[in-house]
This record gives C-alpha cells, sequence and structure tokens, in this order.
C-alpha cells in the first residue's frame, strides 16, 4: 500500500474514532471545525515522518488507547504537597469539581473550557487554537490539531495581576483504559504573572495541548512532573508566544511512562523577551519499556531575546531518549541569545539516546550555541564516592542527581525546585531499595 | 593493622606488573612513610589496597585488623576503617561537599550498625573540624573540589579524614602543591588524629612533611617494592643525596 494510502487510513481510524463536542458556541464550532479540517490535510504522523524518525506514533495515533496499569503511589507524597496552591482535578480527563479546590482566586480568572467554549470570551476566542495552528508551521503537529478539535475538557487561565498563588492541575489516572485530550488556555495580561503546576499521568493515552500567550512584561511560569505509571502514554504540546520584556520558564520531571513526546513550540515575537525550557527525564527498561521525546523549536522573531533550552536524560536497562531541539533565528531577530544543551547519562550499554539540536539562522549579530552529548557515568568519581563508604548504588544515584541539576536549577521558585529535587531523591531511594 | 604480604598487581588490560611483591606491615599507633621514585608504584599500591578498578592482584595478600580487604568492595574498605587521602582529589561537580560529607558519614555509621548522625550534630562537627582546617563555609558548600585550588583539595581530603575517623590512613602526597602554612595546618589535623588505635601510612617525595609528622618507619619503594626499610634518618638520606646511593645498595 502506499505510504499515503496507510497515512490516510491510520487518520480516518483515528478521526471515526472521535466526536465533535456538541452545543458550543459558534466561534467554537468553527475553531472544531478548521482543526478538523487541518488534522485531515496533515494526516497524523507516520513511522515515515521525519519529524517521528526516533519514536514510533502508532500507539499514539492508533483508535484505541492501549490499556494501561494504575501505578500504586503507596505512600510518595503528593506533588506539590508543601506548597499553597489552587488544586484542579482532573480524573481520567474529566474535571472533578469535587476534588477540585474552588475556582475564584485574586489576580487570575479561571474557567472550565466547556463553560468558555460555550460563550464568547473574547480573550478564549483569539486563543483556542490560534498558537496551535501558528505552531504547524514550518513542521506539522497533527496531535495537536488533533487535540484542538477533539478536547473533551480543560481549564481557561486569565492571569490580570499577579496570581495569588500557584495553579496545579492534577491528573488522576484510574481507568486502564481511558484516552484522553485535554486542551488549556493560559492568557498572562501585560505585567501579570501565574505559575501553573501539573502532574499525575491523567489517563493510559493523554493528549494535551496548553496555548500560551505572555503579553507584554508579563511572566508565566510551569513546572509539571508526568506519572510514573510504566505503561502510560503521553503526547503533550504547549504552543507559547512572548510579548516584549516576557518570561516564560517550563521544567518537566519524568520518570517512567512507556511512550512520552514532549512538544515545545515557542514563539517570541516582543523584543527582550527570555525563555527557558527545560526537562529532566529518567527512564528504566528493568521496571517497563521507556521511550521520551522532547521536541522544541523555539522562533526568534524579535531583538535581543534570549532562549535556554536545558534537557537531560538519565537512561538504564534499555530505556530510549530522544531530544530534537530547534532554535530558528528570523532576518530581524538580532542580539539574538540562544543556548541549548541535551544531555544523556546512559548507566549501561543497553540504553539508548538520539539528540537532533539543529540551529537556523537568518540574522547576522546573534550568539547561538548547541551542544549534545552521551555519556556514561564518571568512573572516577565513582570510585571517589566508594572510596569514602558510600555504597555503588547511592554513588551513582548522587551522581545521577548532580547530573540532572543543571535542568531542575532552571525553576525559578526555590521551593518548587526543592520539591522536585526531594521527590527526584526519594524515588531514587525507593528504587535502591527494591 | 595493615599487613600486605607479597603482593603482586599488573594492569587488568595490560600486560604490565607494577607491584612485585611488596612487604609491609603497619601496626596500629605507628606513622610509616613511604618515599620512591616516580612511577615506582607507590599511589598504585593505595589504589590496590582502597579498591579501584583497573587493577588484578596475581599474588599475594594484604589484610586490614586480619582480614582479607582485597576481596571488600572500596565502600566495605572504608567502613572497615581504609581511607586514602588521594594524591590527585576528583572533582565533582553537582554534589555538594556537605551532602558528600554526610552521605560518607552515615554510609559508614550504618554498614558498621550506627545510628546516623542528626543534622545539627553533623553540622557542629563539620564547622568544627572545617574551622581548624581553615576551610571556610563557602567551601564547603560548593560542589566537592570543583573551583578547590590544589591546596584546598589537600585540605579538602584531610577534613573528610578528620570527619570519617578511619583507623588505616593513607596519604599520597598529601604534601604537594600545599604552601608552607598549609603544610602545617594539615600536619596538625594529621597529628591530632594520631592515637593507639591509628595508624598512618604517608606517601611524600620530601622531607619537610616529616618534620612535622614524625615517622616511626621510613620504608622505601622502587620498580614495585619495597627496597629498604628504616627509621627517621632513612628520609633525611633521600632528602640530601637522592635515590641512587640507596638503590645502588639494593641492586
Ligand atoms: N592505569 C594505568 N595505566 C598505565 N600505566 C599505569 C596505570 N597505573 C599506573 N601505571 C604505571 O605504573 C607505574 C607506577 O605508577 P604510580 O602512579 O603507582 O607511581 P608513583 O610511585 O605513585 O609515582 P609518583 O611519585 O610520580 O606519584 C607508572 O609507571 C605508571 O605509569
Ligand atoms: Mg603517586
Amino acid at each position: 500500500m502506499a505510504l499515503a494510502q496507510v497515512k490516510q487510513n491510520t487518520t480516518d481510524a483515528r478521526l471515526d474514532a472521535l466526536t465533535l463536542p456538541e452545543g458550543e458556541a459558534g466561534w467554537a464550532a468553527e475553531a472544531r471545525a478548521d482543526a478538523l479540517t487541518r488534522v485531515r490535510g496533515m494526516g497524523l504522523p507516520g513511522r515515515r515522518d521525519e519529524y517521528w524518525k526516533f519514536t514510533n506514533p502508532e500507539s499514539l495515533t492508533q483508535p484505541v488507547a492501549p490499556r494501561a496499569a494504575i501505578f500504586k503511589y503507596e505512600d510518595e507524597a503528593p506533588a506539590f504537597d508543601q506548597i499553597e496552591r489552587l488544586r484542579i482535578v482532573f480524573v481520567d480527563g474529566v474535571f472533578d469539581p469535587a476534588q477540585s479546590d474552588d475556582l475564584a482566586m485574586d489576580g487570575v480568572e479561571i474557567t472550565r473550557l466547556s463553560d468558555a467554549m460555550a460563550k464568547d470570551i473574547h480573550w478564549v476566542r483569539d486563543l483556542y487554537g490560534v498558537l496551535e495552528t501558528r505552531g504547524q508551521t514550518p513542521v506539522a503537529r497533527p496531535l495537536a490539531a488533533l487535540n484542538t478539535a477533539f478536547a473533551t475538557d480543560g481549564i481557561a487561565i486569565r492571569a490580570t495581576g499577579k496570581a495569588a498563588k500557584p495553579i496545579h492541575l492534577i491528573y488522576l489516572h484510574e481507568d486502564e483504559t481511558s484516552d484522553a485530550i485535554l486542551h488549556h488556555l493560559v492568557k498572562v495580561e501585560e505585567g501579570a504573572e501565574v505559575t501553573v503546576l501539573e502532574s499525575g499521568p491523567a489517563a493510559a493515552r493523554f493528549n494535551k495541548c496548553m496555548e500560551v500567550e505572555v503579553a507584554d512584561t508579563g511572566r508565566f511560569h510551569h513546572v509539571r512532573t508526568q506519572g510514573r505509571d510504566h505503561e502510560r502514554r503521553a503526547a503533550t504540546h504547549v504552543f507559547s508566544r512572548l510579548g516584549q520584556e516576557s518570561t516564560y520558564k517550563s521544567f518537566t520531571l519524568t520518570a517512567n511512562g512507556v511512550m512520552t513526546r514532549n512538544e515545545h513550540v515557542i514563539e517570541m515575537t516582543g523584543d527582550d523577551a527570555v525563555a527557558h525550557v527545560a526537562g529532566a527525564a529518567m527512564g528504566d527498561g528493568a521496571s517497563g519499556d521507556f521511550h521520551h521525546d522532547d521536541t522544541v523549536f523555539i522562533t526568534h522573531d524579535a531583538q535581543r531575546c534570549e532562549s535556554r533550552q536545558v534537557f537531560k536524560k538519565v537512561l538504564r536497562n534499555g530505556a530510549e531518549g530522544v531530544f530534537q531541539g530547534k532554535i530558528l533565528v528570523k532576518p530581524d531577530a538580532q542580539k539574538t541569545d540562544g543556548y541549548q544543551i541535551s544531555q544523556a547519562l546512559l548507566l549501561d550499554e543497553d540504553s539508548s539516546f538520539q539528540g537532533k539540536p539543529e540551529l537556523e539562522i537568518y540574522a547576522d549579530d546573534v550568539q547561538c550555541s548547541h551542544g549534545s552529548t552521551t555519556g556514561a557515568i564518571d568512573d572516577t568519581a565513582l570510585f571517589y564516592l566508594r572510596s569514602r563508604g558510600v555504597p555503588e548504588s547511592r554513588a551513582t544515584d548522587l551522581l545521577v542527581l548532580a547530573f540532572l541539576a543543571e535542568a531542575i536549577e532552571e525553576i525559578e521558585d526555590e521551593r518548587l525546585q526543592d520539591d522536585i529535587r526531594t521527590r527526584l531523591e526519594n524515588w531514587l531511594e525507593r528504587r535502591r531499595q527494591g | 593493622m595493615l599487613e600486605i604480604k607479597n603482593l603482586h598487581v599488573k594492569l587488568e588490560d595490560e600486560d604490565k606488573q607494577i607491584l612485585k611483591g611488596v612487604d609491609l606491615t603497619v601496626e596500629a599507633g605507628k606513622v610509616h612513610a613511604i618515599m620512591g621514585p616516580n612511577g615506582s608504584g607507590k599511589s598504585t599500591l593505595s589504589y590496590v589496597l582502597s579498591g579501584r578498578d583497573g587493577y588484578e592482584v596475581t599474588e599475594g595478600e594484604a589484610t586490614l585488623d586480619g582480614e582479607d580487604i582485597l576481596e571488600m568492595e572500596p565502600e566495605e574498605r572504608a567502613a572497615a576503617g581504609l581511607f586514602l587521602a588521594f594524591q590527585y582529589p576528583v572533582e565533582i561537580p553537582g554534589v555538594g561537599n556537605m551532602t558528600f560529607l554526610r552521605t560518607a558519614l552515615n554510609a559508614q555509621r550504618k554498614a558498621r550498625g550506627e545510628d546516623e548522625i542528626s543534622a545539627g550534630d553533623f553540622l557542629k562537627l563539620v564547622r568544627e573540624k572545617a574551622k581548624t582546617l581553615k576551610i571556610d563555609a563557602d567551601m564547603l558548600k560548593r560542589p566537592v573540589n570543583v573551583g578547590f585550588s590544589g591546596g584546598e583539595k589537600k585540605r579538602n581530603e584531610i577534613l573528610q579524614m578528620a570527619m570519617l575517623e578511619p583507623s588505616m590512613c593513607i596519604l599520597d602526597e598529601t604534601d604537594s602543591g600545599l604552601d608552607v602554612d598549609a603544610m602545617k595546618l594539615v600536619s596538625e589535623g594529621v597529628n591530632a588524629l594520631r592515637d593507639e588505635g591509628r595508624a598512618f601510612l604517608v606517601i611524600t617525595h620530601y622531607q619537610r612533611l616529616l618534620d612535622h609528622i614524625k615517622p616511626d618507619v621510613v620504608h622505601i619503594m622502587a620498580d614495585g617494592r619495597i627496597v629498604k626499610t628504616g627509621g627517621p634518618e632513612l628520609a633525611l638520606e633521600v632528602e640530601n643525596n637522592g635515590y641512587a646511593d640507596i638503590l645502588g645498595e639494593v641492586a
């Protein structure tokens, strides 16, 4: 069968299994229909697509979500437990008001997506599917368009001032066959500031899209930990557009997960904006297959902007890591400062890492650097630690934490940094104790 | 305390014999010094005793308090009381000096079936020991040895020794890279630890360190063997005449 036909069949099969939401406002129905047209036009990703060269999209595009056992968290403290925050809970992709806090908070307006789609709220209308559409060129991201068309739930957040506390989206996974599609909108108005936290696996299969518009001098912080369910699958997209002197900082911690593809698409359209994206991922093939893909695309389209990508992966027992990161500097984006580092620490020879760093620069006065490394644990350091009485497994973990530190330090809020660090340490400790 | 008999060691990956029958006994409470030309195998001996990879013991044995240490993992040797102050201390970016010290101390305690030290007691202890070695708070906070000067690294080795209170301390050229004042500090640190239950094996090229840390016995190592053993006067002889005479005499 011809390749195009395979793609068409895959796409048709998946779309046939979905239904467009009903009862929404006219503009919303239109946005959904446009998105559906986009998906049909692009077709869902296939193994032969260049952008999916290192990650097999099949389980993310097949009509039915593969079953995923529920992970037992036992005595592990929930993420961000020690931090005062507004909690919004989704169970298998459905908003659960009973477990959530009241959505009213100083500095922000929070609306459930389904409510927002039934009304005509100007900023929602100006954002829903808009950044996702912009993010479809130069590289197609069909799973995001599919999300825009079919998302069943989500949250719309508009920060008008400094949010009183972080907003925490908690994704619980209770049904082994759940297939969740969530779409969030975040609008940070001029000078406003908000932190969005995310945690949990969400579903057996999770398709999440978040569109973030940060107006001039606005500040957006994003910290997430993806659920530890070994068999869970996730395809996530964050699309953001940054205004003048705005700040965007995102950090993701991942351990476990048979399939994760996290895409970040950032467009810097205002001068002097700052964007930092970071990720720390740990995979151990001994406790279940692990494939983790970070794909980042940052476009500099304004002057003196700074972007930073710091991605670290620790892989063992056949775990697979992928990084595709691109910095595109448009002709007028002079004085761009772009930095990108992706590193993998392979704890054995069975694990693998594929890195594809790319720079495409059309301006002449820019500073861009990128690096990608794959390495093993430093034997000399390991021996030094052991010679002081630190057992090998603990010594290895200390070096693992040290390796991941640079990514974790990208989190601006120290309390969140501590939460992530403690979480990691605890995971490693549990693992050591078998 | 430490007993080494006819120890033969070759490189694991190469057909190169480095130690060719080392015999050495260090009694509790004593300070032994080892001197010897570059490349004679002094560091190799210290690494083999502490369990570094890459060497193969082809003959002989080494025991600490009667226990065969060559079969133990490096961390087990440490818990049994062995400590090596490295000739080239290792930098470990990302691991804080304090975390490192506390993890090491607690791991050893745990291995010996003792309780872990509380965070408060640990802080007190480390501050007190650091002060006597003139290691400031900033150095304690930094990653292990990262950005430390040569002399600071050596002082940091002695701080670790002071914290871990091992019974058998091997110091590999701890004096190299130290200025005169630091040499005094380090020596005082070592002397403060001297006691009946503890022994030292001090590897050095210079008499100067031995002015501060008075050895009971001095050994000369050459070409993978201890070729001569004597009192402190042997070190003076090396200082004045070099190795030619001694080596000529034993050859
Ligand atoms: N891993 C190795 N690979 C190759 N050669 C080695 C290795 N380790 C030791 N050697 C060799 O073994 C010999 C002894 O080295 P060692 O470092 O023990 O000497 P040393 O007595 O400590 O010298 P120095 O006084 O210069 O510190 C040297 O010839 C050295 O090159
Ligand atoms: Mg040496």
